[in-house]
């Protein structure tokens, strides 16, 4: 575990002097994006620790948040998911393919005029469960659907 | 890169779909040619605002497809209300669309 952590350190240290000497972005920006994009969590490998990341120890399974998605996707590169869920005051919804390389694939953080609806379109390394988790009020709530994936979206 | 928007009403609330023409390279594939690892390059952030006031703001990685389609759903939407949405990249690239709810 020190090992993992150690390595992950440096890699997210080198990719930023990287692209400090490359003049992609001036010092300043970079820790604001640095600060605003939460490069840990979509760097976490495995599940447990990608959730974690983002919403702590937690989650209750909640049949509240719907998932639409299909039952088997063709093609693992598009994976269209709906989240629907009539939870009240939703602040975040966030989409985790359990078995991608890096499961944490996408996050929103919402206002107050929001209600609690995300769709999007996923990549899917292979059949995997997709696990979406939803912060109503402060409560964390999680629930989950089983895509099988004929061909899948991460190779060239 | 192309940023389309679509503000359409949906029961009570307002749907904003956002389409962006973008590789979502992974960092992972290999050019088939030359062998060599094709650079990361994708959406990092995407914020909707309405009317200047931030709505939804949306993180993403390379496990988002190609060419995203993000959609999101809003109450309290008026006719005239503007809808200003914009999108950055890890390179730095930055993108966006404005639109009014009808």
């Amino acid at each position: 575990m020190k090992r993992r952590t150690f390595l992950k350190g440096t890699v997210a240290t080198s990719a930023l002097a990287v692209a400090a000497t490359a003049g992609l972005l001036r010092s300043g920006q970079a820790l604001a994006a640095a600060d605003k994009w939460p490069a840990a969590a979509f760097g976490a490998t495995d599940l447990a620790a990608a959730t974690k990341a983002v919403f702590g120890s937690g989650g209750t399974v909640s049949k509240d948040i719907k998932i639409k998605a299909p039952l088997q996707a063709e093609n693992g590169a598009v994976v269209p998911i709906k989240v629907i869920t009539a939870l009240p005051n939703v602040k975040s919804i966030a989409i985790f393919v359990a078995k991608n390389p890096r499961p944490l694939a996408t996050k929103v953080d919402f206002g107050s005029d929001s209600v609690g609806f995300y769709s999007t379109r996923v990549k899917m390394g292979k059949t995997s469960d997709v696990v979406v988790y939803v912060n109503s009020g402060g409560k964390i709530l999680k629930n989950s659907a089983m895509i099988k994936v004929t061909v899948g979206g991460c190779g060239g | 890169m192309a940023t389309k928007i679509k503000a359409r009403k949906k029961g009570n609330a307002t749907e904003i779909l956002v389409l962006v023409q973008h590789p979502m390279e992974t960092g992972a594939r290999k050019d088939k040619k030359t062998k060599k690892l094709i650079p990361a390059h994708f959406i990092q952030t995407m914020v909707f605002a309405i009317n200047g006031k931030t709505v939804a703001d949306v993180d993403m990685s390379t496990g988002v497809s190609k060419n995203p389609l993000i959609g999101i759903r809003v109450k309290n939407a008026k006719p005239g209300d503007k809808i200003d949405v914009s999108w950055k990249d890890n390179k730095g690239e930055t993108g966006g669309a404005k639109t009014t709810v009808k």
